[in-house]
């Protein structure tokens, strides 16, 4: 299934709506989880019997436990305005991933079980009428090939003049399809690790710690400096939980860096906690509440243990959305906490604070080898909010930005802040047997990128989400363009920042020198 | 045809009535698991019914979508709603003096209906996505909402029904006395329809109308800093 040959997309000035191709995708589904990660997450090892009956009766389960989900099975009139708008369906052609027919892959299905007029209509054997489906085989190939080509990113919902929400269905289907037997490999065995050692990736304290050292090696090497990066420091005042790749990934550990430096000025005790060393919580992405609620907790229980004041998030996109509006619900009342900060706080708000009161000495010419964009990921710009003030998702990240860089272009409109399109990668597939779908899904913001790159000379993209910092590393030299383009936003920061006490600091950076003047 | 118009009608008014009332039901006492609002969302209760307005009477996301299928479905819904009042002086023995004001407009609101309907209708064979997402039922259901449309446009223009029957019919209804019905095969048809439509309103798509309202994607608040978002029964709805 995976891995197959496929041909990168060509980049045209426009973002072109494709004629359909159909089932041109069906074969290009992830791999499935194995039997010890399924049984991890307490599923079935392997593809239940009677999984039919078992899927059905789980689908009216999940209905009544979710009025969106009821709402949006029910609402849809197939207006067709979302079916142009997916980065999925605009890179690869196929229509099952317009929104409207991915979500009638489920739907159809409710219809024929779940709905009195399909209950009526296939005693008469007319279901066919109102595309009343079976729960057979291919429905099951389908439900898994095309609700793992959704990142969940919710740009459909933007367009749908019902609100009716793709990413609900994609998570009520995965979860469904968990619950038979059918996991996906990559998330399955992502939320064993966070269980069995506290993080995505697997890093145990120990390496967690070494690591930690070598960062505090290196700022020291370039700044004369000594910035500590605490771990597991009982009685800190702030828990700052980050996505796992921060610590090594590029060019995530670059902006980790800068939240030290960041943390270091404000004089603010702070730590990481090897318990939380992880903000993602792919809970979230095959929709089952039990495993989102476990990897919650143990950020309740890190903050308790260290008895911080206040918990911070790292650059982490659907993990600042969990964080947001779903960790009180899950692992609420943090009433622990000083009811004076925000409940969590983003780090870019911390910083964007910072700046606005004149704490940090920065120098944005640090920065002037470099001119600008900022990709708005899709859950910070579609499903959370910053700094209590309308649309402080868009304009606290670039207030930062312009902050730490005199160069910075937007991209267009239709591309960015609550029309943003997904990087490809999110939602639980940045996986390398996703491939053809990441290439083909990143299509319309490669699109809109190598505009602002032939129009205005942009030669670095910002963002604030570890998963959107993968994919595009990954992707961006599919299409020409080079790895490296793609920073972190406080490694920006990092970058402009002069410590206190700095004396003839000079930053290394790309193998230029800069000297303090 | 009279008596059975008459149960028809009964038939369909106790339909719509329990089955939407069910549905509302059903959508009211259905749990919120989560925030899901779409953001930038408001995040108070003014900001929330400012913006479901915008949706419910402008349709300004179907606007931001495609600006062809917003005038298609802007206007037949705009159009549909005028003839709807036009119909009031059917059900009243004296309607109220603006609805007889509004007659002379009314009248055109006919022709944006069918054209819309019919524009609606030729998108779904044409383009190749939407005609991809479209059941029979979808097709059904314009070619019975333009049916509808041109059995009244030509009762108005062509082939005129006695009007005044067809009030006493109607206003005898509601008051559980049954009067004769004019014998006419364009009205038949015209009251047919609709009762069809009706009847199929709790089970169809057009759960649209009240599902609007309880979308949590528009109607919920993004003030989950202020005020912890309390799941009915958070414990209940896990997953196993």
């Amino acid at each position: 299934m995976a891995n197959r040959e496929y041909t990168t997309p060509q980049l045209f000035k426009q973002i072109k709506t494709p004629k359909i191709e159909v089932d041109s995708m069906r074969l290009s589904g992830p791999f499935k989880a194995n039997s010890s990660h399924q049984q991890a997450l307490g599923f079935p090892s392997e593809l239940v019997d009677n999984w039919q009956q078992n899927a059905i009766d789980a689908m009216g389960q999940a209905v009544k436990q979710s009025r969106g989900l009821r709402v949006f099975l029910d609402s849809c009139v197939k207006c067709g305005a979302c079916t142009d708008k997916c980065h999925y369906y605009l890179g690869s052609a196929d229509p099952k991933n317009m929104p409207v027919a991915r979500q009638d892959l489920f739907r159809n299905v409710y219809r024929k079980y779940h709905t009195p007029a399909g209950r009526f209509l296939s005693k008469l054997g007319l279901d066919w009428l109102i595309g009343g489906q079976e729960m057979n085989q291919s429905v099951l190939d389908d439900w898994y090939n095309y609700y793992h080509q959704c990142s969940e990113c919710r740009r459909c919902t933007v367009y749908c003049p019902y609100g009716i929400d793709t990413a609900e269905i994609t998570m009520a289907a995965r979860n469904i399809m968990s619950k038979i037997g059918v996991g996906q490999k990559y998330s399955t065995e992502v939320i064993s690790k966070v269980y069995q050692v506290g993080n995505n990736l697997g890093l145990p304290e120990a390496a967690l710690q070494n690591t930690l050292e070598g960062l505090e090696e290196d700022i020291e090497e370039e700044t004369g400096i000594f910035v500590k990066l605490p771990l597991n420091q009982v009685g800190a005042d702030i828990l700052l939980v980050a996505p796992s790749a921060d610590f090594f990934s590029e060019p995530h550990v670059d902006g980790l860096i800068g939240y030290a430096k960041v943390l270091h000025e404000s004089g603010i005790s702070w730590t990481f906690s090897s318990k939380a060393s992880e903000a993602a919580n792919f809970g979230l992405f095959i929709g089952n509440q039990d495993s989102m609620r476990k990897i919650a907790l143990r950020i309740r229980e890190a903050a308790i243990d260290l008895g911080v004041k206040r918990i911070i998030f790292g650059e982490c996109g659907h993990a600042w959305r969990v964080a947001y509006n779903y960790l009180e619900t899950l692992a609420g009342p943090f009433d622990f906490l000083d009811k004076s900060f925000p409940m969590p706080q983003h780090i870019c708000e911390f910083t964007h604070d910072l700046i606005k009161r004149n704490k940090l000495t920065l120098d944005p010419s640090r920065n002037d080898d470099m001119t600008l964009t900022f990709h708005d990921s899709c859950n910070v710009a579609r499903a959370s909010n910053m700094g209590c003030i309308s649309g402080g998702q868009f304009s606290i990240p670039r207030d930062i930005i312009k902050a730490v860089c005199k160069n910075y272009v937007d991209m267009a409109k239709e591309t960015t802040h609550g029309s943003t399109f997904c990087c490809g990668g999110g939602g639980g597939l940045l996986t390398d047997d996703l491939i053809e779908v990441r290439v083909k899904g990143a299509l319309p913001r490669m699109t809109a990128l190598n505009n602002v790159i032939e129009e205005h000379g942009v030669t670095h993209m910002a963002t604030i989400c570890a998963i959107c910092k993968s994919q595009f590393s990954k992707i961006l030299p599919v299409y020409g363009m080079n790895m490296d383009m793609i920073v972190s936003l406080h490694q920006l920061v990092g970058n402009a920042v002069i410590l206190t006490d700095q004396k003839e600091a000079s930053v290394k950076r790309n193998g230029d020198q800069y000297q303090l003047s | 045809m009279t008596i059975f118009f008459a149960s028809a009608f009964y038939f369909a008014a106790a339909v719509i009535t329990l089955g939407i009332g069910h549905k509302v039901f059903q959508y009211w006492s259905t749990p919120t698991p989560f925030r899901i609002p779409i953001t930038p969302a408001p995040s108070t209760l003014p900001g929330v019914v400012l913006r479901m307005m915008t949706e419910v009477f402008l349709f300004k996301s179907l606007f931001k979508a495609n600006k062809w299928f917003w005038l298609l479905g802007w206007v037949f819904h705009t159009s549909l709603v005028l003839i709807m009042l036009q119909h009031v002086i059917y059900f009243q023995q004296l309607s109220p003096i603006w609805i007889y004001q509004l007659q002379p407009y009314n009248k055109f609101a006919a022709y944006p209906l069918l054209i819309s309907l019919v524009g609606l209708l030729l998108r779904r064979f044409m383009v190749d996505r939407i005609r991809y997402i479209s059941s029979p039922s979808d097709f059904l259901m314009l070619f019975f909402l333009i049916a509808i449309g041109l059995s009244g446009l030509l009762m108005m223009l062509v082939w005129q029904t006695d009007v005044y029957l067809v009030r006493q019919y109607f206003t005898g209804l509601l008051r559980l006395s049954i009067n004769p019905l004019p014998n006419h095969l364009l009205l038949y048809l015209h009251l047919f329809l609709v009762v069809f439509l009706l009847i199929i309103f709790p089970f169809s798509k057009l759960l649209h109308a009240p599902g609007i309202f309880f979308s949590p994607t528009l109607n919920q608040k993004d003030n989950t800093r202020q005020r912890q978002h309390q799941s009915s029964k958070t414990s209940d709805h896990n997953n196993g």
